[in-house]
């Protein structure tokens, strides 16, 4: 079969991979999809995927979320997809190529894309069975497959893919060993220094690494399937699955059987054009390529711009690609790891700024010329500062360098605004945008926000590793600009949360309806309001709620309209629609009795069942009707809400504390129970949890929680502001050896000024950190009454313990209330279809690929597809 | 269009191919809240009433997820046009029309509703 058309120019791409895909997006974005007939030949069985976040697919990724490759895309320009089909011959003379199919077509202009392979290291027993490589989908799902039967696994390779690759294997419950020749890990990216750092942090996580030593040999067991690994100092690994991640090397074969140039050690040799140097017909792009500055680039922000400066010159426009960056940061297995510039220092005559504490597998270094011009560096641990640091390389920063890299709180550390960058620093290095870009989507494109920007000029939209400095510009430009930074809640209120709650504690405000349309702006009055400023409204009412003169009920009158699904339901809303059940444990003490009702109820509803990480069980899988007689159960059995819908406590976990622990020096058990329940229910800007530990061994981890209680032989200490989650935080220490009323006095207040002053959605981590003054000041108000607000903050915490009651035992005897928890209104018998399950590990979990389905014909029903 | 509190009586109907379909009593809705109901053909929409009475309906299924919840997600007024907020991932749908307006390459469908 010949595949030719009239006298359409015809473009063939071989490759479609990330960089053969943005080829595609430049071609269209310069109208070349419209003159042209573009073919495009792709090996392997799916369209182009993100194969930079391949290993998010053991964190639950699906590879059609990876694809980057929309189909309508492909449609809208006429772009002839033919996937699963490569290139095997290509003659020039013709200017034709082959594909495996048998499809031909002749070309005017011919792109290869074709990446990379694996190095795979000649040693015996390289292709037994159980020996990998980590490069496709494919890969990833043979290893999974494999793993399942596997219980240790070895990643040949410490290098950044290696390294990945071994962190893969561990989260698939595989005991991890990396083997790598180099006498460091990531020896490309970091040095000696920087290794020991990775090292000590990547030990610390349970995995085993041994640098120095190669692989002689793959040894294989009787039935062929690997057994272990011979190394060069003699000894011998055990282990069922090997990775191989020894380096990639340019996939240049089709180049080299058809007579173009390749470099002496791999690569399709091209021009500053991207155009093969031997033959103006073909060009060559990405991880294939070998670039007019002698390198073959291995990351894919310059394989993208080798694929734009491709198209431009097909174009006939000007652009030239004479060599790239090759910066990082990434995070390996959590780890912070980030090289730039000249990393190694290879420069004459420069010097280095070193700070390294191993303890906490911190490091990080500078590379300054004689004349203080920042010229590279490596960070380990903490790469907060990466963004900024690439951005000034090639100049002389305005502060000294070592406060660059000092830790914050060393005293000296500066903090350097992106506002002190050049406007010709490149920001975001997989798109290639300046400082200047980014001013000018604010000042000429008159861009107003972070999503806004990131459309306008693509920054941010690739790895995402410059989105924070991004959003530091674009708020300087925009007051720099004059514009005053709208601080208002949202497009309804002017006013910050802390305004309306004063609005709604000094008026007596109990309607969001009567703040909205006396308070609001002007354009929203009257109107519906916002996701936004509803549940934050609602949620300031719930806690003044006694004060106020407000039900403290959430689903009294129009409250019930203010809360987000969850709080509307009591209950948290899963991914398919369903909702999981958390009934309250105070201080995660349970009695047998209950822990049979919670069992039979989870069983007697076919729940799936899972310890939380806040020392309680969670039921999920519960449809909108189950739960009114789920919760009818747990009622009767003495269990209340959970609250772990809510903005508001969670858990006060404890450790067994003094009554049985040998160390234990006070009752913490019993002091977490108390502070559970004084504080239940309370709504507050952002969730709110804590602990209670009964010695300074600290197993409650009280130092990551909001408030965290620290038995010692003279009473209490308290720690605020500590947070774990996204962005952890180690609590500080508010006050000591306090009676247990003192303890409760000052949490009252605490958590009282807390809930009034911070913005929504703030943990008090950040708060502390954002409010001015800090802690010193929060210590002032709360400790010393400086503000004189003391007496009120504590009236109001009692208001709130006082009228507290339990928000499922109030909903269940109201049958106006539990007429709203159903599917359907005009069918209520009739549960949602989508939401079924299949079976997995002797539970059950969502039928996932009935989401995306819609709907399944009834013969079509999955096997094990339960429609409970 | 204001209506007095003891309508009970009247009814929410949806236009299904060129007839109307009744989904449930007027009252059981409340002002900036949504109901799902079950349509003859298996799919299902999402009905909602803002504060002035006025009443919008589109598709329930979320597009981003799949899942069937738009009518629990919560409501609001975007430059004069009412939407609802995904519950899930918080894309905003105008419910006049069904049009997402965090993407406007994403719509669902949308629904005439009248009361009767
Ligand atoms: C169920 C649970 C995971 C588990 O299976 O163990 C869980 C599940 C969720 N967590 Fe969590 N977190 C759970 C313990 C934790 C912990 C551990 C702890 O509490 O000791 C943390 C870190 C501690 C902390 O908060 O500082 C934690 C940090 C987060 C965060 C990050 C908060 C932050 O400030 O960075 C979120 C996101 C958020 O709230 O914005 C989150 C959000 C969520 C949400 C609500 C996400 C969502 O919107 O769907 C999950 C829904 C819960 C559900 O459907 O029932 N979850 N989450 C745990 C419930 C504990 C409980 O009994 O209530
Ligand atoms: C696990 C992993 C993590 C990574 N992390 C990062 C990172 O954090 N940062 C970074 O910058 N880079 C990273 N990379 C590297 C990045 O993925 C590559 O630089 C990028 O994919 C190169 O794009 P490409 O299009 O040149 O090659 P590829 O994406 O490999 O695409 C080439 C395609 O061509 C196909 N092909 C080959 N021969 C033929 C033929 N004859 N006919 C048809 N098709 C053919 C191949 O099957 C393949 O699909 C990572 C890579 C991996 C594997
Ligand atoms: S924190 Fe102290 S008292 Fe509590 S369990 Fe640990 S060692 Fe025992
Ligand atoms: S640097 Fe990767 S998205 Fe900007």
């Amino acid at each position: 079969m010949t595949a030719t058309e009239g006298a359409t120019p015809t473009i063939v791409l071989v490759g479609h991979g990330m960089v053969g895909q943005r080829f595609l997006e430049a071609l269209a974005e310069r109208g070349l999809t419209a003159t042209h007939r573009v073919v495009v030949l792709c090996e392997e069985p799916r369209p182009a995927y993100d194969r930079v976040q391949l290993t998010s697919y053991f964190s639950g990724t699906t590879p059609e979320d990876l694809s980057m490759t929309d189909m309508e895309f492909i449609k809208d320009h006429g772009i002839e997809l033919y996937v699963g089909d490569p290139a095997e011959s290509v003659d020039r003379e013709a200017r034709r190529v082959t594909a495996r199919s048998g499809l031909v077509v002749d070309y005017d202009v011919l792109v290869l894309a074709t990446g990379s392979y694996p190095f795979v290291p000649p040693v015996p027993g390289k292709d037994a069975e159980g020996c990998f490589v980590y490069r496709t989908i494919e890969d990833l799902l043979a290893i999974e497959e494999y793993a399942k039967k596997a219980q240790v696994g070895a990643v040949v390779g410490g290098g950044l893919l290696g390294l990945e690759a071994a962190g893969a294997l561990k989260g698939l419950g595989l005991t991890s060993h990396i083997v790598e020749f180099a006498p460091r890990l990531m020896p490309v990216q970091v040095d000696d220094g920087g290794g020991a750092a990775l090292l000590r942090t990547i030990e610390e996580m349970g995995l085993s690494v041994h640098t120095g030593v190669g692989t002689q040999e793959v040894v294989v067991g009787e039935d062929g399937s690997v057994t272990g690994m011979k190394l060069s100092d003699g000894s011998e690994l055990a282990t069922d699955l090997v990775v191989f991640s020894a380096g990639v090397r340019p996939r240049d074969q089709l180049a080299r059987d058809c007579g173009l140039t390749v470099g002496e050690r791999g690569g399709i040799t091209v021009d500053e054009q991207c155009r093969t140097v031997a033959d103006p017909h073909v060009f060559a792009i990405g991880e294939c390529a070998l670039a007019s500055d002698g390198r073959v680039y291995g990351l894919v922000a310059p394989g993208y711009e080798q694929a734009e400066t491709a198209a431009a010159t097909i174009a006939s426009d000007e652009a030239s690609f004479t060599g790239a960056d090759l910066s990082t940061k990434l995070k390996l297995l959590g780890v912070d790891v980030a090289s730039f510039g000249d990393a190694h220092g290879t420069a004459e005559d420069c010097l280095d700024v070193v700070y390294s504490d191993s303890r906490a597998g911190l490091y990080k270094k500078l590379v300054i010329g004689r004349d203080g011009t920042l010229l590279g560096g490596i960070l380990v641990g903490d790469a907060e500062a990466y963004g900024t640091l690439k951005a000034f390389t090639g100049s002389v920063p305005p502060v000294a360098p070592e406060s660059l890299v000092l830790p914050a709180g060393a005293g000296e550390s500066v903090q350097l605004g992106p506002s002190a960058l050049p406007d010709d620093a490149i920001v975001c290095s997989c798109h290639n945008v300046s400082k200047g870009t980014i001013r000018g989507a604010v000042t000429d494109h008159q861009c107003t926000t972070v999503p806004e920007v990131k459309k306008c000029t693509k920054a941010g939209t690739g790895c995402g590793s410059c989105v924070k400095v991004l959003g530091q510009l674009v708020n300087a430009e925009l007051e720099a600009s004059g514009v005053e930074v709208d601080k208002g809640l949202c497009g309804c209120f002017s006013q910050t949360r802390e305004e309306l709650y004063e609005i709604v504690l000094a008026l007596r405000i109990n309607t969001y309806q009567d703040l909205l349309d006396r308070h609001g702006r002007e354009e929203a009055r009257g109107g519906d309001g916002c996701e936004t400023c509803k549940p934050t409204v609602g949620s300031i009412i719930a806690s003044l709620a006694p004060t106020i003169g407000a039900s403290g009920y959430v689903l009294d009158g129009e409250q019930a309209s203010l809360q987000d699904t969850n709080d509307h339901f009591l209950a948290n809303l899963q991914k398919n629609g369903s909702y999981s059940v958390v009934p309250r444990i105070p201080g995660g003490e349970i009695a047998p009795e209950k822990l049979i009702v919670i069992g039979e109820i989870a069983r007697d509803f076919g729940l799936y069942t899972k310890i939380t990480g806040g020392q309680r069980i969670d039921m999920f899988g519960a449809r909108v009707e189950q739960l009114p007689l789920i919760w009818a159960r747990l009622v009767d059995a003495g269990f209340e809400s959970g609250h772990a819908y809510g903005k508001s406590l969670r858990t006060v976990k404890s450790c067994v504390g003094q009554t049985w622990c040998r160390y234990g020096v006070q009752d913490s058990v019993k002091m977490a129970i108390d502070l559970e329940l004084r504080y239940r229910g309370l709504r507050s800007p952002h969730k709110l949890k804590s602990a209670v530990s009964g010695c300074q061994r600290e197993c409650a981890e009280a130092q990551s929680k909001d408030f965290g209680v620290i038995a010692t032989a003279n009473g209490w200490n308290l720690y605020v502001g500590g947070n774990g989650g996204a962005t952890p935080r180690h609590a500080d220490l508010l006050a000591q050896d306090l009676s247990d009323a003192e303890l409760v006095r000052l949490i009252d207040r605490f958590l009282m000024f807390y809930i009034r002053t911070a913005d929504r959605l703030e943990r008090t981590s950040t708060w502390l950190e954002r409010i001015p003054g800090g802690l010193d000041h929060v210590r002032d108000v709360v400790v010393h009454d400086s503000l004189g607000i003391c007496d009120e903050l504590e009236q109001l915490m009692q208001a709130h313990v006082a009228h507290y009651r339990d928000e499922w035992a109030e909903t269940i005897n109201d049958p106006e209330k539990l007429s709203r928890f159903v599917s359907f209104v005009n069918a209520p018998d009739t549960p949602d279809p989508v939401v079924a399950f299949v079976p997995e590990r002797d539970q059950m979990k969502p039928d996932l690929p009935l989401l995306s389905i819609g709907m399944r014909p009834a013969a079509d029903v999955l096997e094990g597809s339960a429609q409970r | 269009m204001t209506l007095a509190p003891e309508t009970t009586d009247l009814k929410i109907e949806l236009a299904l191919d060129g007839d109307w379909f009744t989904v449930c009593d007027l009252s059981t809705l409340l002002p900036g809240r949504g109901v799902a109901a079950l349509l003859p053909d298996g799919r299902q929409a999402a009905i909602f009433r803002d504060r002035c009475g006025d009443l919008f309906a589109i598709d329930n299924r979320d597009p981003f997820t799949g899942a069937a919840v738009l009518s629990r997600g919560l409501t609001g007024t975007h430059r004069g046009r009412p939407f609802v907020a995904s519950p899930l991932l918080k894309q905003r749908f105008d419910l006049t029309s069904g049009e997402c307006l965090d993407d406007e390459t994403v719509r669902v469908t949308a629904y005439q509703v009248r009361i009767a």
